[in-house]
């Protein structure tokens, strides 16, 4: 019997090749099979024949709106930086989602960084992704070799032993907090749709650092961060990172310095995670892709909270409204910034 | 060993040279004797200028090794450091670190040769070395040609010289603006046009050229057309440095780094290069 | 050369007796908990409670934080007025105090040559290089994203170690390669290994996988431009996400940019690690940039390591090591650049 994720993927290659053999759309944003266990690639596929190397599975931890922009442009004609916008109607882009990549798009839309609708979403329920980096602290010291994916469980494969662990127990954290794991947007529905996951506290990793006293909160980042080896890959794995200049690169003024001194390392994670506020989907992109391993999603994750609690509202839920932080109200709440902690207590 | 310590300079003059005032000429003096004497330079190379402060930017020597004592220096106002080197004031102490790069071939390709120098905008800095350098060693080359062009006459560097060169007549000299402008009764046109109006020979004779690359890309035609080859055409390239000694690898064209194998190339090298510069 | 046999304890016991007066390192146990100062990311001061035992494989981050440290000073000044030397650069104090770095494999051993190559005449890292002693551990067994034979080292190689550690059995060999590494095994008492175990563990290195240079002279052989134009780029240009981890692990890549830094009136200049994946590296002030598309960056790093590097210095600038493979956000694999590469005629 084929597995869920089996199905999945039968049938995102059958309706990309649908839409790209029918000129729907001029190429999809979806995953092809990684060269090492757990891993899967980011992959623009242009040409019907070539949807077989599509793939689904639980390791899809990156979120592909980041593509989407791009390969947007890629499909335009070329064109000359003065030159005026073509006629007509452009060519559209399919992109696989899932709950809070499709809210991401929501996201993009609303600071016009994508145009709707030259987007044609392939909507897919998340089962939630499974961090690679818990199956390889499970397995500490010893090389995995292939990992073997089934509904429930995963098989792990290494050079003189073989176990079976239980696929949800090493499910991303984000994931595991989630309640929308059913995209927001759909223009072609892949598997069956999910329905909103109960989570009384989905912040309460958040609630944990904060109990802190202040010192051990300091405590808890400094040695959180220490780590940083300055390598982006959280900034360029994020869909909300697009500046063409971000400010860590800027030169005149220079907002952070370049080496791995903690206040400047600090301040990078800080300033990115504020870049986020109201914007991010909890989408784990950044955490999952980081090479050392830092938890840097526990600050945004913590805007995140902040921000339903101050103006009731979540990232890409309300594509009506202008972004929380983009705008303002006369009576938006103030107190927090001077005694914010107070003023949620009393819940303001 | 490589040394990455800038030599400590004064400032000993500093001359607006563009009507614009964006391009300013740096005097600068050492302040050790020792390194003073030290220091040799060939034509087209170049040098880090190092802020305190600031940081470091590759700039070409506008001086010629005959003129002893002190180092030029043009520089256009752009970024972080060369905004700040233009609020410097006479007196004032910054580094310099080189010479760095190989400059034109003077004592090797260039000697016994009629000489064409062709310049635009304010890449003429060390064209201006060599020319003066070739004037002082008149007897080593072969018939000088110096072709250079601005966009207004304002934006002529080095006029007070140029009106100098002109009175020579051991350097056919051709001083050309973009467009016609009042108080101009020299040329008018662009550069590759007077290029090939001049139409210097090929025969025994190589040629240096510096300035912008859409300059550089329809100079090369009309010089072509009377037999020029890429073999006798130097050009001197540009990309980001960091280090300019070969290591950090910031200007690589492909294989090559413009910082310790050039910057100045022959055409018939640019053209296997990658377009990365 | 000498050659001894040690335990557990007696490894522990020599390596923490080193400690006792000079800085040893070793590459974090677990997720690094608290650091030194002096600690870059991954690796921590040899500490009594833990035993040298080393997962298979690589350290998490490479060794060239030790020669080509994050930052490096490179001059410092100070900028105030009441100073006759204001704005004067001069040179840092230079660090002579031995370091010892223990646990070290021996791709990252080799990584250390190829660095010098570039680096030869660069006074920082030969510095670095001579109060640095590694101390390495050879590989029994090669990972599934070790390839280092493939780039001419050995998972058993010996180069560029002052001391190499094999594991034979329930014990280590170790071999004593330097005159350094003699002066460290004097200060102990040891026992010499038996002959036996010597030609054991020469059976063993000789049936180990060997120095492989073949792909190398292939890729020497064929065409710059004809590689720089392939098709492959594009598709690999088109995931990468122009993050620097892979270069910032890559214990080969050694690009650096150069800053100052002022805290009150005291600055310093220092040079950090870059990497040809950010925009910035090529930008030109002009706002120019040779390289300003993504898949420019993304080929720039793997014919700077595959064909630049070897046409420049003769070797490929990778270790195999695979810290990259299993890094890269998005799996892009070296090896398979690597093939799609030969393949391109």
């Amino acid at each position: 019997m084929p597995t869920i994720n089996e199905k999945l993927t039968e049938e995102i290659r059958t309706q990309a090749k649908a839409l790209l053999a029918d000129g729907t759309v001029a190429a999809v944003i979806g995953y092809s099979r990684g060269s090492l266990p757990m891993t899967v690639k980011p992959t623009v596929v242009r040409a019907s024949e070539d949807c077989g190397k599509l793939v689904w599975n639980s390791f899809c931890v990156l979120n592909l709106a980041n593509y989407l922009p791009e390969v947007l442009k890629s499909v335009e004609p070329p064109r000359g930086p003065r030159d005026p916008k073509p006629e007509g109607p452009l060519a559209k882009v399919a992109v696989l989602a899932t709950g809070c990549w499709s809210r991401n798009i929501v996201v993009q839309t609303q600071e016009h960084q994508v145009d709707r609708d030259r987007v044609v979403v392939l909507g897919v329920a998340s089962r939630g992704m499974v961090s690679r980096r818990k199956v390889e602290e499970q397995f500490a010291g010893r090389e995995i070799l292939a990992v073997e994916e089934f509904d429930h469980d995963l098989v792990i494969k290494g050079a003189d032993f073989e176990e079976k662990i239980n696929r949800w127990s090493v499910v991303r954290d984000n994931c595991q907090t989630c309640t929308r794991p059913d995209p927001v947007l759909v223009d072609v529905r892949i598997g069956e749709p999910a329905s909103e996951r109960k989570n009384p506290n989905p912040f309460q990793q958040v609630d944990k650092i904060e109990e802190k006293s202040s010192d051990e909160r300091w405590a808890w980042f400094t040695s959180e961060f220490s780590t940083c080896i300055r390598c982006y890959a959280c900034r360029n794995a994020c869909p909300l990172c697009y500046c063409p200049t971000c400010f860590v690169d800027d030169a005149k003024p220079q907002w952070v310095g370049k080496s791995l001194d903690a206040v400047d390392t600090g301040l990078f994670h800080l300033l990115r995670a504020y870049h986020c506020a109201g914007r991010c989907t909890d989408c784990g992109a950044c955490e999952s892709v980081c090479p050392m391993g830092i938890n840097m999603r526990m600050l945004t994750k913590k805007l995140n909270k902040d921000v339903l609690n101050l103006y009731g509202m979540e990232a890409g839920m309300q594509p009506a409204s202008p972004l929380p932080l983009t705008t303002y109200a006369t009576d938006d709440p103030q107190k927090f910034i001077v005694t914010e902690a107070k003023a949620v207590k009393e819940g303001e | 060993m490589i040394s990455y310590l800038p030599y400590p300079v004064r400032i000993d003059e500093i001359k607006v040279e563009t009507e614009d005032g964006n391009l300013k000429t740096f005097k600068l003096v050492f302040e050790n004797e020792t390194q003073r004497k030290a220091w040799k330079h060939v034509p087209g190379q170049f040098a880090m200028l190092s802020l305190a402060g600031q940081g470091e930017i590759p700039i070409g020597i506008a001086s010629s090794p005959t003129e002893e004592g002190h180092l030029l220096f043009t520089v256009n106002r752009a970024g972080k450091v060369t905004t700040a080197l233009h609020q410097m004031h006479m007196g004032e102490r910054m580094g310099v670190r080189g010479p760095l790069g190989n400059g034109f071939p003077i004592d090797t390709d260039m000697k016994g040769k009629n000489i064409v120098i062709i310049a635009g905008g304010f890449a003429v800095t060390t064209l201006r070395a060599t020319l003066i350098y070739l004037m002082e060693h008149r007897q080593d080359y072969g018939k000088i040609t110096f072709i250079y062009g601005a966009r207004t006459p304002g934006m002529l560097l080095y006029q007070n010289e140029l009106q100098e060169w002109a009175k020579r007549d051991d350097v056919d000299l051709h001083i050309t603006v973009d467009r016609e402008a009042p108080g101009w009764d020299g040329l008018v046109g662009f550069v590759p046009t007077i290029a090939g109006q001049v139409a210097p020979s090929p025969e025994n004779s190589v040629a240096l050229i510096c300035g912008p690359p859409i300059m550089i890309k329809f100079t090369m035609p009309p010089l072509e057309k009377i037999g020029w080859t890429d073999d006798q055409v130097y050009l001197s390239l540009e990309n980001r440095m960091k280090c300019g000694e070969g290591v950090c690898c910031h200007c690589n064209v492909g294989p090559t780094l413009v910082c310790k194998d050039g910057p100045v190339f022959t055409r018939t090298q640019v053209r296997k290069l990658p377009v990365e510069y | 050369m000498k050659v001894f046999r040690l335990s557990q304890t007696e490894l522990d016991n020599m390596v923490q007796g080193w400690s006792q007066n000079r800085r040893v390192y070793r590459p974090a146990a677990g997720r690094q908990q608290s650091t030194h100062a002096d600690c870059a990311p991954g690796w921590e001061r040899v500490a009594a409670s833990t035993p040298l035992t080393l997962p298979p494989g690589p350290s998490k981050t490479s060794v060239k934080t030790f020669l080509f440290p994050q930052p490096e000073t490179m001059q410092t000044y100070t900028l105030k007025s009441s100073d006759p030397d204001k704005g004067l650069m001069k040179e840092p104090q230079k660090a002579t105090e031995k370091q010892i770095i223990v646990g070290l494999r021996p791709c990252d051993a080799r990584s250390v040559k190829l660095n010098n190559l570039p680096f030869q005449e660069d006074p920082f890292y030969q510095v670095n290089l001579a109060r640095t002693v590694m101390v390495g551990f050879t590989c029994s067994a090669m990972c599934a994203t070790c390839f280092c034979d493939q780039m001419g080292g050995s998972p058993m190689g010996t180069e560029g170690l002052d001391i190499a550690i094999s594991q034979v059995d329930g014990s280590f060999i170790a071999e004593v390669l330097t005159p350094v590494g003699e002066e460290l095994t004097a200060e102990i008492r040891l026992t010499p290994a038996e002959d036996s175990e010597i030609n054991a563990l020469a059976e063993r290195r000789k049936n180990s996988p060997q120095a492989d240079f073949a792909k190398l002279d292939v890729l020497k052989g064929r065409d710059l431009n004809t590689l720089y134009k392939a098709a492959l780029w594009q598709t690999l240009g088109e995931s990468c996400i122009n993050c620097g981890a892979c270069t910032f692990n890559c214990p080969t890549c050694y690009c650096f940019d150069v800053q100052d830094e002022v805290v009150r009136g005291q600055g310093r200049r220092i040079r950090y690690w870059d990497s040809c994946m950010f925009p910035l590296y090529s930008l030109h002030t002009t706002g120019h940039n040779p390289r300003g598309q993504k898949m420019q960056r993304t080929r720039n790093r793997f014919m700077h390591k595959l064909k630049y590097f070897p046409e420049r210095y003769g070797l490929f600038s990778c270790v195999g090591c695979g810290r990259c493979v299993k890094d890269c956000p998005v799996n892009i694999d070296i090896r398979e650049v690597m093939s799609d590469l030969l393949a391109v005629e």
